[in-house]
Parts: structure tokens; C-alpha cells; sequence
């Protein structure tokens, strides 16, 4: 056969001719399908409300982001997954029974307020789900509070802890093991005991918290699929153990309770909003620990991921521009 | 021990077993070639010849006084039907030599260069310049600075382009030729020490070289790992030396000759053999894939034909890989001295065509990648808006666009086409001041 090259329609374009598969919507198709499961078992374990609140989210970040584009003009952006991203964590770090429209208003923060005025994906600063529940768990914390308290049916199935105490209170574990360290341990909480039902089944908290174990199980999904670097959940996770441990609390207890895994596997690990290089990753992980840490311990109250994370956020463009690699053949030969 | 390598880099599908097992062979003798006057980096020749003259093979048919340079010999007996303008390769126009050749050659004879006793001067008469590419002329790197002591000489046969396997295929057929050059190389600059790098997914070319050499030469097997051989890389793997800034690889005490050079520096020496041919791989939708023994001018079309035409749907021809390579936006074009190889891509081979502006979303895979440790998104973001003193202050100039950062890109930013054009800018306002 001849060829003929007016037989092929061509185009024409510098190097690099061939690329990576991997592209920006498989990257968040990845992220939701690790959370999946842990949603899924929320879901179940919560009730149609949890399934309402998961709509509400990921449809207030989906309809902000398309209703901006086409009021701004710009191309539409949602194939790129990262607003159903948004959604689906902000969702997790929500009490189950949270009001669907707080869900909506969350949504609307986090994409109109976190993301899309600082130019879309890229290009903010913080963390647009952890912006959208900072936002709403300050309005109204009240609603909140009382959302986190297992509702009607779930009533006597597995209430956290130990007996009765918790059944009226209806708190979350990290409350309660905060109250009994105030008390100087007169309730004699066992932590360790917490071990099971916070990695399988933990129904007070945050819809992301009902299982530790699949959200650890997702995570390390994401670490050797090579999503996310392995130094932004160990630098969180190991300065949370190891700072529980010198305040005198359970190291694991602490790292399972509360918000921690979500945060360390999920939210700290945001590309956008965590430092480019890996030493820059583990400072910044180890900055979101201390902080949660101390918030736990010392804070007004004990949920403190979100803060932590938000506060980290702010400093990575001081980490970026501090930690910039040394350029080959500039400098210091090694080796 | 950990096999040695560079920091950073990618791992594209190689697609070399397409033609790293089948052997060279002669592509026909095509019924006309084109021998651009400026087959490399430097001074164009000037055409010794005129339309209607008689050529023999190996007969030099353009030179030049300048230093870089190298002349141009024609690879057939024949008859010099023009000298005009024609494009090449890179898209622009040069002067061009157009040869028709008889129809019966004989390519076992050849007139022969000079004979010196200078290998500097035989290097330069025999037209040789860097195959791997960059056609940059050989002679010249054969004549390091006054002040610099070449330590190593390091012969290149890491090829690590994707699809290429032309060194694979010299290394294999012609390891006498590839380690005598290293030699000759060697003794020329006074280099104590030969090196010859080779990527470990050529385990029969590290054997062949191995058999082939002595004692005196160490046949190192390196990391498959893109870009392996880009000349900075390749000195670190080696020698565990930086080059440094700005500094040629002489200021490392390394000289870096391509496998393919090396064994037309040993055909030069030994038998005053100028260049007129080289080994071009024809790869991805050509129904016969290969290694093509290609005279130069022989037109892309014409080796297309040679390899039987395209299997489907094509988007896109390269020549050289399709890491660095060129488009080939006309098949008359010919192939020339650093045309190592002619890819035909489907359309689903290509990066997928972005519209505007893509976000980076700040993964760092381009910094991950960036075998020069820069931060690519950076230097995009930077390009993007034409701020070339951000781009310097990012050591824009030290990108040797190996493309690593536009390949894994998520969002297919075109991460080193803004940071080449960055340079360019940055170049031509450093020549102006």
C-alpha cells in the first residue's frame, strides 16, 4: 500500500506526542470510589436521611459550580469530578442527620465561596469542603449538635460506650472521653474498648465516621494506586498518636475517634490545598496533627480536623516557596 | 546495589519488541533524494555541486569553513538533478541538494575522505554529527575546552525514546564498530576511563557490547527509565557528577558520544567512510516495522512506502520519538543525518486535544517527573502569563524539554511547550542585552 498523506487527516502539535493515561477525572473517580464504601456503610447504618444529606451536598456543589460557569461564561467543569468530590466529603463531614438545606448551604459556601472566586479548580486556598462545614457548624451549631444525636430507630442500637451514660448525652466518643478527662476519669471510660466499634460501626459522629476501618481501607487503596502521597496521612496520623500518647491519653483512640482518618486520608491530602513537595507534605502533616491535637486537648471543643487542616491550608504557600528542590546542577553536588 | 539512574523521569509504554528482534535491512534505493545543505547544528554548507553534474557515492556534495559544521557526501552514484530550496524536517526552508540515482548501486564502494592522520579532521571530512538527535557535529565535541579534562567517555545506548530501537539494533549488529569508536574516542580526548550506558530492557545488546569489548571498557546496565538518556542524566547515572548550570558536560570531566555516532566515528577511522546512511526505525501503524537501513534523502514518504504503508486510522507522523520527536506535517521532507526514527501514531495514541486554559491542580506529578528537579507548574503558570523573569528565577533555561511534565500532567497542561517558549524569550532577551 502507498500512503497517501492526503489520506489521513492530521494534526500537528509540539512534543510530547504521547501521554499518561491517568487524567484529572480518573484521579477524582478514584477519591470518590475509595470514600464509596465508607459512604455506603454510613448510609445504611444511618437511614434515608444520610442518603438525603449525600444528595443535598454533592447536588449544592454541582449545581453552584455549573450555575457560576455559565453566569461567569466559562467553560463548564464538572467532567472533572472535583465538585462531586467536594460534595461527597463535605457530606461525610456532616452529622447524618443533618438538615438537608444546611447540606445545600454547605454546598454553596464550599464551591462559591472556597473554590470557584479564587478561579476554580486550582486555585483556592483552603479546602473547599472543610470551608463549607466550618461555614455551617458555626451558623448553626446548634442544629448540629443535635443532629449528631442518633434519632428515633436507632434508639438502644448500639449507643456509644457504656450504658445508660451515653444514652442520654447521645454525644460523640471524642465528648465523652473529653468529659471524663475533665472529671479527672471518675467515669472511667475505656478507650481501648471504643477500638471496635469506632473501625466497624460507630454511629455517633460524622456520617464519614461510622466506619474507621473503611476509611482506612479506602485510603491505602489510594496510596498504592500512587493518588495520594503516603507522607500527608502517616505525618498526621503519627503526630496525633504520638501527642495523644505524651497528653496521657490512648494513642489509637485518638486517632480512630473524631475526625482524624476523614481529615488524614481525605482532606489533608486535597492536591490543591496541601504543599507540592514531600518533605513540604510531611511538615504540613505534621502541623495538622499538632494543631488537632492541641484543639482536642486544650481547644473549646474536641472536633478539631477541620480547623487543623484550614490553619495548615493557609500556610502552604509559605511551606511551597520555602522547600523549593535545589534545581540539577545548581549548588551542592551529591552523591 | 541499587542499578544506577537519575532522579525523577516517566515510564511510557516503550512498544519496542515491534522492532527490536527483526534485523536491519536496506530500504530500496528511492528514485530521487534530497540532501539539505544543514543537516545540523551550525553553519549551513555551501553546495559544492550544481543541477545536471554527476555525483559519486560518498562524494562530498556541500561544506563549509565554518568550525561548526560538517559537510554533506552523497549516498549514491548518480546525477545532481537540482539545487534548490526545500523543507526539512523542523518545518523550515534550506538549500537543498537533489540527486537522482542510478538505478544499479554498489554499496559496498564508496570515495573516501582524506587521509589524515588527525581523527579530529577525518571525524569532520566524514560529515558526522550526533545521531541520536540533536545532530549536533561530532568533531567538535572531539575538541573539548583548553581548560577542561575529560575524565570518562561515555557512549549512549540507553534509547529511551519510546518506539526507537535503532541503537538497540546497532549495539546488537555492529558492537565491534560501537566499542572500537568508544575507543577511538577515547584516546582522542585522553579520557582514561570508557563507559557505555545501556538501559536494562536490552539485556542482548549489554551481552553483545559486553563480548565486543575488553577489560578496558565497563558496559554499565542502567535503570529503564525515561529520559535515561538525556546527556545530564546519563553523566549522573555514570559518573554521579552534576553538570553543572549553565556548564558543558566537559565541567563534569565527561564526553558523551551516542552509540550510532560512535560506530560512524570507527567507520570513519578505519575506513575513511563518510556518512551517507543511517538506521531509522519505522514504527507504530506501518504495516511492516523496522529497522531501515536509510540513505540520507530518502523522504519520509518514500520510507513509509518502504515499510508498506499504514495499518489505520494515522493522527500524526513523528520523526524521532514521540517524546521529543517532530511532527511531520509533509512526507516529502527527507531524513537526515539525526532522523532516528519515523512513528506513526493512531489517534488514540496522541495526548487528547485541549481547548483554553487548563487548572492546574497542583498534584505535583510534573515536579515528580522533572528529571532537572524544577517545578514545571510553576514555570507554566509563569509562561502562561509571559512573565519571563519569574521563569528565570524558576531556572526556565535548565529545562532540557525532555516533556516528562507535559506527559503525566492530569489536566494535559502543555507544560514544556510553554516552558520552551519561556526560554526562547528569555535567550533572545539575554542576546539582546
Amino acid at each position: 500500500m502507498t500512503v497517501s498523506q492526503d489520506s489521513v487527516r492530521m494534526s500537528v502539535a509540539a512534543s510530547p506526542h504521547v501521554a499518561a493515561k491517568e487524567n484529572v477525572t480518573h484521579i477524582m473517580l478514584w477519591v470518590v470510589g475509595a470514600l464509596a464504601p465508607a459512604a455506603l456503610w454510613g448510609v445504611w447504618n444511618m437511614g434515608v436521611v444520610a442518603a438525603v444529606l449525600l444528595v443535598s451536598c454533592i447536588g449544592s456543589c454541582l449545581g453552584t459550580e455549573a450555575l457560576w460557569n455559565y453566569l461567569a461564561k466559562r467553560p463548564q467543569t464538572l467532567l472533572d469530578g472535583s465538585a462531586l468530590v467536594t460534595g461527597l466529603l463535605l457530606a461525610m463531614a456532616l452529622p447524618p442527620r443533618t438538615p438537608w438545606w444546611i447540606g445545600v448551604a454547605g454546598g454553596i459556601v464550599a464551591i462559591a465561596l472556597a473554590k470557584m472566586i479564587f478561579g476554580g479548580l486550582g486555585w483556592n486556598l483552603f479546602n473547599p469542603a472543610l470551608v463549607g462545614r466550618a461555614i455551617v457548624s458555626i451558623s448553626w451549631a446548634g442544629v448540629l449538635a443535635e443532629s449528631s444525636v442518633p434519632g428515633g430507630w436507632f434508639a438502644g442500637l448500639d449507643m456509644p460506650g457504656t450504658g445508660n451514660f451515653d444514652a442520654i448525652s447521645g454525644a460523640t466518643r471524642l465528648a465523652l472521653a473529653a468529659a471524663d478527662r475533665a472529671a479527672g476519669g471518675a467515669y472511667a471510660y475505656d478507650m481501648q474498648a471504643q477500638y471496635g466499634p469506632l473501625l466497624t460501626r460507630n454511629l455517633s459522629g460524622c456520617l464519614g465516621e461510622v466506619s474507621g476501618g473503611l476509611l482506612i481501607l479506602g485510603g491505602l487503596v489510594l496510596i498504592l494506586k500512587g493518588i495520594i502521597d503516603w507522607r500527608i496521612p502517616a505525618g498526621y496520623i503519627g503526630t496525633v498518636a504520638l501527642l495523644s500518647w505524651a497528653f496521657g491519653s490512648d494513642p489509637v483512640f485518638n486517632v480512630l475517634a473524631g475526625g482524624v482518618l476523614l481529615g488524614a486520608f481525605f482532606m489533608a491530602t486535597d492536591y490543591v490545598t496541601s504543599p507540592m513537595t514531600k518533605t513540604g507534605r510531611l511538615i504540613f502533616a505534621c502541623g495538622c496533627g499538632l494543631i488537632n491535637v492541641v484543639g482536642r486537648f486544650f481547644g473549646p471543643m474536641p472536633e478539631s480536623t477541620t480547623f487543623a487542616i484550614l490553619f495548615m491550608n493557609g500556610f502552604v504557600p509559605l511551606i511551597d516557596r520555602s522547600l523549593r528542590p535545589r534545581t540539577f546542577g545548581w549548588g551542592s553536588r551529591r552523591g | 546495589m541499587a542499578k544506577a539512574g537519575f532522579r525523577g523521569g516517566v515510564h511510557p509504554p516503550t512498544h519496542k519488541d515491534v522492532t527490536s528482534a527483526s534485523a536491519t535491512h536496506r530500504a530500496p534505493i528511492p528514485a530521487r533524494l534530497v540532501l539539505p545543505m544543514s543537516q545540523h547544528l551550525g553553519a549551513p554548507c555551501t553546495p559544492l555541486v550544481a543541477a545536471g553534474d554527476r555525483v559519486l557515492r560518498g562524494q562530498p556534495i556541500g561544506d563549509v569553513e565554518a568550525m561548526v559544521s560538517a559537510p554533506v557526501h552523497s549516498p549514491v552514484a548518480g546525477e545532481v538533478a537540482a539545487v534548490t530550496s526545500r523543507r526539512t524536517i523542523t518545518g523550515n526552508s534550506v538549500t537543498a541538494v537533489e540527486i537522482v540515482p542510478d538505478p544499479e548501486q554498489d554499496f559496498d564502494t564508496f570515495e573516501k575522505i582524506d587521509p589524515v592522520d588527525n581523527v579530529v579532521t577525518l571525524v569532520r571530512s566524514a560529515g558526522i554529527v550526533g545521531m541520536g538527535g540533536a545532530a549536533f557535529p561530532a568533531h567538535v565535541k572531539l575538541t573539548p575546552p583548553k581548560d577542561a579534562t575529560i575524565e570518562t567517555v561515555i557512549l549512549n545506548g540507553c534509547e529511551c525514546e519510546p518506539y526507537l530501537t535503532c541503537d538497540h539494533r546497532t549495539m546488537l549488529e555492529r558492537a565491534s564498530r560501537v566499542v572500537e569508536g568508544s575507543r577511538i574516542i577515547a584516546r582522542t580526548v585522553g579520557a582514561r576511563r570508557i563507559v557505555i550506558g545501556i538501559e536494562d530492557n536490552k539485556p542482548d545488546a549489554i551481552l553483545a557490547v559486553r563480548e565486543a569489548a575488553d577489560t578496558d571498557i565497563e558496559v554499565l546496565s542502567l535503570q529503564t527509565s525515561y529520559p535515561q538518556g538525556a546527556e545530564k542524566q546519563l553523566i549522573w547515572a555514570v559518573m554521579a557528577k552534576e553538570v553543572p548550570h549553565g556548564k558543558l558536560p566537559s565541567a563534569a570531566g565527561a564526553l558523551v558520544h551516542n552509540v550510532g555516532t560512535a560506530a560512524a566515528i570507527a567507520d570513519a577511522v578505519l575506513d575513511r567512510r563518510p556518512l551517507m546512511e543511517r538506521v531509522v526505525t519505522v514504527s507504530g501503524m506501518v504495516a511492516r516495522p523496522g529497522n531501515y537501513l536509510t540513505l540520507l534523502g530518502t523522504s519520509v514518504q518514500d520510507l513509509l512506502d518502504a515499510a508498506g504503508g499504514f495499518t489505520g486510522e494515522v493522527g500524526r507522523v513523528i520523526a524521532g520519538g514521540p517524546m521529543t520527536g517532530m511532527p511531520v506535517v509533509d512526507f516529502s521532507v527527507p531524513v537526515v543525518k539525526g532522523t532516528s526514527g519515523v512513528v506513526a501514531l493512531a489517534p488514540g495514541d496522541l495526548p487528547p486535544a485541549v481547548h483554553g486554559d487548563q487548572p492546574c491542580i497542583r498534584c505535583g506529578r510534573c515536579s515528580d517527573a522533572c528529571p532537572m528537579l524544577l517545578e514545571p507548574f510553576a514555570l507554566g503558570i509563569r509562561a502562561n502569563r509571559l512573565d519571563w523573569d519569574g521563569c528565570d528565577s524558576y531556572h526556565g533555561l535548565d529545562c532540557i524539554e525532555c516533556g516528562c511534565c507535559s506527559y503525566v500532567c492530569p489536566t494535559h497542561r502543555p507544560l514544556v511547550q510553554l516552558i520552551r517558549r519561556a526560554k526562547h524569550a528569555l535567550l533572545e532577551r539575554g542576546a539582546r542585552s
